[in-house]
């Protein structure tokens, strides 16, 4: 065993927008090795992370590092890859010169063979930008981020507005890459997306760390099971019943977070004679989140 | 238990640490630059398209070169080239650092260990390239339908002097830049271009504009530019080429403290 220092390091980071809290007190150690996801909804402050964990934006107070150095140092830069979330890319530019360009940044970038390899941008380097779609542009954007052959990535949204097919090949390139004894880090609002590819999920909500742990874990945390029905119980009534940590009302049907189901059904047959299309399933970490980011709200 | 400092996973050794070398990060982000803007219609249209358009219809067409002296032609070759190369670096800079830097795209360069300082030198020098793609064009249409006429030193001088004197509206380009979000970037540098352009003499001679104009144009850069050219092609008389020159030094480095107030202003924001 050697000892480890962590990739990224932040310690009591807050960062504040003239009035709007971005981050509270967050203090977080990422890698080495390994893919973490910052799973929150819009707003969370998940990119704001990533920009700080970039140099792209300084912490109001608190301390970032990465490799234990400036974010800003050219030094850490050359470690690292990155792929933002960005409006517009010039699309005057090839594939292949896009790529050749950001390589040139790097002191020992990866062949661009490799990286078209990687990328999933075969056939593709010689197409311009601005003719791509909209998958193969975030491959793009992808490839940029690897191609300086980093000992850590980010990835900030990387499958927004994908289709389900394009997104699971998506996530094999970014598998493929991690199987190279790299660090990811992956912000995603996608739980599917966090449970397929992380070793850990970090969920984090109006700018605070509020969960941190493997998927299991995290589905833990929420004690596990869902029970749906259609009740004339009121909410408060069910929020009432020993063992339900959440409710929500989804088409008129009631949806239960509960501990164990097995006495809050036995309580729920109890109450409501009426009663009726009972339904209890495994928590999916969905429910989780959303239990964990909505007690946060109700706290 | 080894206290290593940077146990990244392939930590590497301190050879390959070794920076690329740096020339060529520059070399090759301004090639990039260059065939980037080369191939975007609407910046090639307005900047090299409408100068000489403006130049055969104003310069050549319109004076109806009946034989008398080129002295239309020559002017206009003068100052349709200033305005060609203004044009070339307010939308280069301007245009280009206010939509690259509005729409992200910036902070995913930032975000590479590329030096920002190369970022900014690749777009000068596109717009010093692209400025002499211009004159040459313009010259050429000059020699051949305007029936331009001048020593081989007059040539070139105008050419550096045109060029070169596109340095200061670079820093302006860039203030811009600093200044002006994406999509209000491209309007911001027309509303300032043509008036300026019109108010300096470039599209007809600043003595035939109202006298309350003309005073005007002093105080604007583009009439230094389009006067050094004169001086260059020897309309203007040659002794007041060193003012016109510190004219737009002058004026270069008060756009260069704009454009740096601007920058920090904006880092600020991001990184502040």
């Amino acid at each position: 065993m050697t000892a480890t220092a962590p990739a990224a390091r932040l310690t009591s980071v807050s960062k504040s927008y003239h009035d709007n809290v971005a981050l509270r007190d967050v203090s977080l150690d990422i890698g080495p090795g390994g893919v973490v996801a910052l799973l929150g909804p819009n707003g969370a402050g998940k990119t704001t992370t990533v920009k700080l964990l970039l140099g792209l934006a300084a912490p109001t107070s608190g301390s970032v590092e990465l490799f234990g150095q400036d974010p800003r140092n050219t030094a850490s830069r050359r470690r690292i890859g990155a792929m933002l979330q960005v409006a517009k890319v010039p699309e005057t530019l090839r594939v292949r010169e896009h790529i050749d360009l950001f390589r040139s940044y790097y002191p020992s970038p990866m062949a661009a063979a490799d990286v078209y390899a990687a990328a999933g941008l075969e056939g593709l380097e010689g197409r311009k930008f601005g003719d791509l779609s909209g998958g193969q542009r975030q491959r793009v954007l992808f490839a940029l981020a690897i191609c300086g052959d980093p000992d850590m990535l980010f990835l900030d949204e990387p499958t927004l507005g994908f289709d389900v097919e394009a997104r699971r090949s998506f996530w094999e390139q970014i598998r493929g890459f991690v199987s190279r004894g790299r660090t990811v880090l992956l912000t995603t609002h996608y739980l599917e997306e966090a449970d397929a590819l992380a070793d850990r999920i970090v969920v984090i909500d109006h700018g605070s760390v509020i969960a941190d742990g493997t998927s299991a874990q995290i589905k833990q945390r929420v004690s596990g099971r869902r029970i749906r029905c259609t009740t004339r119980l009121s909410e408060a009534d069910l929020r009432a019943i020993p063992g339900v940590t959440d409710v929500r009302y989804d088409r008129g049907n009631a949806e239960l977070i509960v501990a164990h189901a097995e006495s809050v059904t036995r309580e729920l047959l109890w109450s409501d004679e009426t009663l009726s299309n009972l339904e209890v399933s495994g928590i999916q970490l969905e429910e989780a989140f959303l239990a964990l980011t909505h007690s946060k709200e109700a706290a | 238990m080894s206290s290593s400092v940077i146990p990244a996973p392939n930590s590497r050794s301190v050879a390959q640490q070794r920076a690329p070398s740096s020339l060529r990060v520059y070399v090759t982000e301004t090639k990039y630059e260059i065939i980037k803007q080369m191939r975007i219609p609407a910046f090639m249209i307005p900047t090299i398209g409408f100068p000489i358009m403006f130049y055969v219809l104003f310069g050549i067409v319109m004076p109806g070169n009946g034989g008398t002296s080129h002295y239309a032609s020559t002017y206009m070759l003068a100052t349709y080239g200033a305005f060609g190369v203004i044009g070339i670096a307010l939308f280069a800079l301007g245009v280009g650092v206010a939509v690259e830097r509005g729409q992200g795209w910036l902070a995913v360069k930032r975000a590479s260990p590329m030096p920002v300082s190369a970022y900014f030198a690749a777009k000068y020098v596109t717009t010093l390239v692209i400025g002499v793609v211009l004159m040459l064009l313009m010259c050429a249409v000059g020699a051949v339908f305007g029936h331009v006429r001048m020593p081989m030193s007059q040539w070139l001088l105008l050419v550096v002097a045109e060029t070169l004197g596109a340095i200061p509206f670079c820093a302006m380009g860039l203030a811009i830049g600093y200044l002006a979000g994406p999509n209000s970037a491209a309007a911001i540098v027309n509303v300032i271009y043509l008036p300026m352009a019109f108010l300096s003499g470039l599209f007809i001679p600043a003595e035939m504009l109202p006298r309350f104009l003309q005073g005007f144009a002093v105080a604007l850069p583009p009439y230094h530019l389009g006067r050094l050219a004169l001086d260059a092609v020897g309309i203007e008389p040659a002794s007041h080429a060193l003012g016109h020159i510190a004219a737009l030094i002058g004026f270069g480095l008060l756009f260069t403290i704009i454009a740096f107030i601007a920058y920090r202003r904006d880092e600020g924001k991001t990184y502040g």
